[in-house]
């Protein structure tokens, strides 16, 4: 089998995943619950992703968490995106020389 | 129209620059599976998808059969399916069918989070502008990855290694500071993660966070539902 055939198939698998929900769902959910699960499902799944993932995610606990506390620092003050995420991670590289 | 597409492009940058990071590393991986730089940018460009491409370069390296390389991806990125789901509902009135097959290319977790906490309803320029600028990062990133693996130093890529989940911080903070309800939400699915990462190791990441995910989000829906005035005034 070719590489060329697994890569076909492993792309449409992902795009049908996709495209399915997206493209042939219109209704507005009537039920509350569902609605309030969706509109949680974001914070849900991001919170899951970050924790404690984000600990061990320079390769170094220490760099990782200075890292971290200045991202929680700056998202609480409402920075935007870039500057939480590109601040956390020169924090760790900064931290980097010294551990 | 035209700053709809701007703004999707200007919110996708530190989405594009995590990319870039985290394909960089994918890039290195998938050469050193016997796959080309051609091949490997292909991957990326056609999945756009961090874990379900890991996982299935390992299938090719493998041999795998087709059926086996499906049923992955389906685990892996069944998550998609929900997320879209949940976006359909925020889509704006010039969102039409063929704008709906060609965005659907483009949910990830990183679009898929910026797009589901803007205020408002999306426009299909906005996700475009978002989906075009975090490709180019995730490409590229593969091919450099790829083609020249020490291209970076050592010290720069393992930093880069943080910047997706600064971000994903910087948007679950601010509401979480603001909303019980959110706040609930973001600790349970925290706590169930690390559970999940130190306790119930049998079970797979890509399983981990369905899981967290919806027993976290079922639980905020069912103690905090959300009111309709709530969902018109967005965040």
């Amino acid at each position: 089998m070719t590489v060329a055939v697994y890569i076909i198939v492993m792309a449409v698998t992902t795009y049908i995943i996709r495209m399915v929900p997206f493209t042939f769902f219109r209704k507005k959910i009537e039920s509350r619950f569902v609605r309030s699960f969706l509109k949680y499902i974001p914070y849900a799944v991001l919170s899951a992703m970050t924790i404690p993932a984000i600990f061990s995610s320079t390769g170094n606990v220490v760099t990782s968490v200075v890292g971290t506390v200045v991202a929680v620092v700056l998202a609480f003050f409402d920075q935007p995106l870039i500057v939480v995420a590109l601040a956390a991670s020169l924090a760790a590289f900064l931290t980097g020389f010294i551990v | 129209m035209k700053s709809n597409f701007l703004r999707g492009m200007r919110d996708g940058i530190p989405i594009a620059l995590g990319y870039l990071s985290v394909s960089f590393g994918f890039g290195i991986l998938a050469v050193q599976s016997g796959l080309s730089v051609f091949q490997s940018s292909a991957i990326s460009a056609s999945n756009l998808t961090s874990a379900g491409q890991i996982a299935g370069v390992g299938v090719i390296a493998a041999g795998g059969t087709l059926l086996e390389m499906i049923l992955v991806q389906l685990v892996i990125n069944i998550r998609y399916s929900l997320m879209a789901l949940s976006l359909s509902q925020k889509l704006d009135k010039s969102f039409t069918t063929p704008h709906r097959l060609l965005a659907s290319y483009g949910i990830t977790d990183e679009i898929f989070a910026v797009c589901s906490t803007q205020q408002g309803s999306i426009t299909p320029a906005y996700m475009y502008g978002m989906i075009l600028i975090a490709m180019a990062g995730w490409v590229l990133g593969t091919f450099l990855g790829a083609s020249a693996g020490e291209v970076l130093p050592d010290a720069v890529s393992s930093a880069m290694g943080i910047v997706l989940y600064g971000m994903f911080l910087a948007i679950i903070i601010p509401p979480s500071r603001k909303k019980k309800s959110v706040l609930f939400v973001t600790v349970i699915a925290a706590m169930l993660s690390i559970l999940f990462k130190y306790v119930l190791t049998m079970i797979s990441g890509g399983f981990a966070v369905i899981i967290c995910a919806i027993a976290a989000a079922g639980l905020g829906a069912l103690l905090f539902p959300v009111s309709d005035e709530e969902e018109e005034a967005g965040e």
